[in-house]
């Protein structure tokens, strides 16, 4: 099936494009100079607070008409990866939070530069503890790329629509196919995340351990 | 030769003075004990010398160096001055080994083997070789400390500030980690803040009394024990050492 391939890469590229540029604006927004933070707090606003559709659309046929053009495979990787990055950045940023100041610290008294410190001490620190939220935000994105069958991408709910053109006594079946697919990638994603978290977990730090 | 140069160093926090013009000297390998009242300034000042809270006003030298010029490259001065914290701040997410190595590894470019190795030789200095694979939560505090101190020296210090490093432990585990910095005496130079009046009593070179911001009074332990110039001094010291019940020291 051609459709789910389209499913999974706007789903791989959606998420790589978001968890990017998450990281980033969620890193800019606790340890950036001003005005740095200020933009990002802007942009978390307005991309979490347009529904995906209207977002989507703007991208593909608004920008259309000032001379920009995308195709609707990349409109639809950017339109789902720039609102997951508002998302995860939110998640980032609260194990950033959770994060005791005195990590940082530590790291600045070894010489560390603010840069080096972000990144050998603060980054694997949250990204472990962002394991659960971005789990979550991973399969959310998989299921709304179902949405980009409104701009045209080929994928599975596009295929779906062509087989109900084709033979509408199928509609029940065909669309009951289609939920039990996105239902088993989903479980499969939650299960890998479960082994990936458990894998990366720090030696004695979750509450798991003491039950 | 003079090493550390602290110089009429201000600090104050929210409006409020902390540090009310402290100046002192350090000489290499020396061992330098600051007592005094909680609230007095005594962490203020170690995070004014290696600018992790520079100071308002004043100088820090260390080596003919102005710490305090904007100018001069802060982190690389601070692979020079080790810090040991009250409350560990040990890297959860690396083993013993990782925290004794990445400062060396990543700071001064040397290849992961040869930083791993000298972690190494620092645990089994502090006595932890057998942790050396165990996270920070997985240590008790005696060992966890043991370990933010074998970080410290694993980076080649001249000078390392050890901030209260015995008050976040049980009384029982306090003794290994003083063992340890003992046995650092004359190799590296220190300047411990603590209430041990034990270690202050056997180990210092000189004790400094702080209160208010200020310097109120430096000798050797034996003079400030027993023959203070200061009534406060003297007031304190008894004070603490019936609190602590030390007469005789640790």
């Amino acid at each position: 099936m051609d459709g789910l391939k389209t499913t999974l890469g706007l789903t791989a590229f959606g998420i790589l494009f978001g968890t990017i540029l998450g990281v980033c604006l969620a890193i800019g927004r606790s340890y950036g100079k001003r005005p740095l933070p200020f933009f990002i707090i802007i942009y978390e606003k307005i991309l979490r607070g347009i529904p995906l559709l209207v977002l989507l659309f703007l991208l593909y046929f608004g920008l259309a008409q000032i001379g920009i053009h995308f195709d609707p495979f990349a409109a639809a990787v950017l339109g789902l990866g720039l609102r997951s990055a508002a998302y995860q950045a939110q998640i980032f940023r609260g194990s950033i939070n959770s994060i005791p100041e005195g990590q940082i610290t530590a790291a600045y008294s070894l010489g560390m530069s603010r840069l080096k410190a972000i990144r050998y001490v603060i980054l694997p620190q949250i990204l472990r503890f962002s394991i659960p939220g971005w789990s979550n935000e991973f399969t959310i994105l998989l299921k709304d790329t179902s949405l980009a069958f409104s701009i045209g991408v080929i994928e599975l709910m596009r295929q779906g629509r062509y087989i109900q053109v084709l033979a509408p006594d199928l509609i029940l079946v065909v669309y009951l196919l289609i939920a039990l697919i996105y239902f088993i990638l989903v479980f499969s994603i939650n299960k890998i995340m479960r082994l990936v978290e458990k894998k990366y977990q720090i030696a004695g730090y979750q509450a798991e351990a003491h039950r | 030769m003079t090493m550390l140069e602290v110089k009429d160093v201000y600090k104050s926090y929210g409006g409020v003075a902390i540090l009310k013009g402290v100046s002192f000297m350090m000489n290499k390998d020396e061992t330098k004990v600051i007592i005094g009242p909680s609230g007095t300034g005594k962490s203020t000042l170690l995070r004014c010398i290696n600018q992790l809270s520079p100071p308002d006003k004043g100088q820090v030298w260390l080596n003919g160096e102005e710490i305090t010029n904007p100018q001069s490259n802060i982190n690389k001065m601070r692979e020079k001055i080790g810090f040991v914290f009250q409350d560990f701040n040990l890297f959860n997410h690396l083993t013993a080994l990782r925290n004794d190595s990445i400062g060396r590894e990543k700071e001064k470019k040397i290849e992961k083997e040869a930083a791993y190795k000298r972690a190494m030789d620092e645990l089994t200095r502090v006595g932890l070789e057998a942790q050396s694979g165990q996270y920070p939560a997985q240590l008790s505090g005696g060992q966890k400390q043991r370990v933010g101190i074998a970080r410290a020296l694993a980076m080649d210090p001249d000078l390392i500030l050890f901030d209260e490093p015995t008050s976040a432990l049980d009384p029982e585990l306090i003794g290994d980690v003083l063992d340890v910095m003992k046995s650092l005496c004359g190799k590296v130079a220190m300047l411990v803040v603590t209430h041990e009046m034990g270690f202050a009593r056997n180990v210092a070179d000189e004790i400094i009394f702080m209160e208010g911001g200020i310097i109120v009074e430096q000798g050797p332990p034996k003079e400030m024990f027993t023959n203070a110039k200061m009534a406060r001094t003297r007031e304190f010291l008894g004070r603490i050492g019936a609190l602590y019940g030390d007469e005789e020291g640790r």
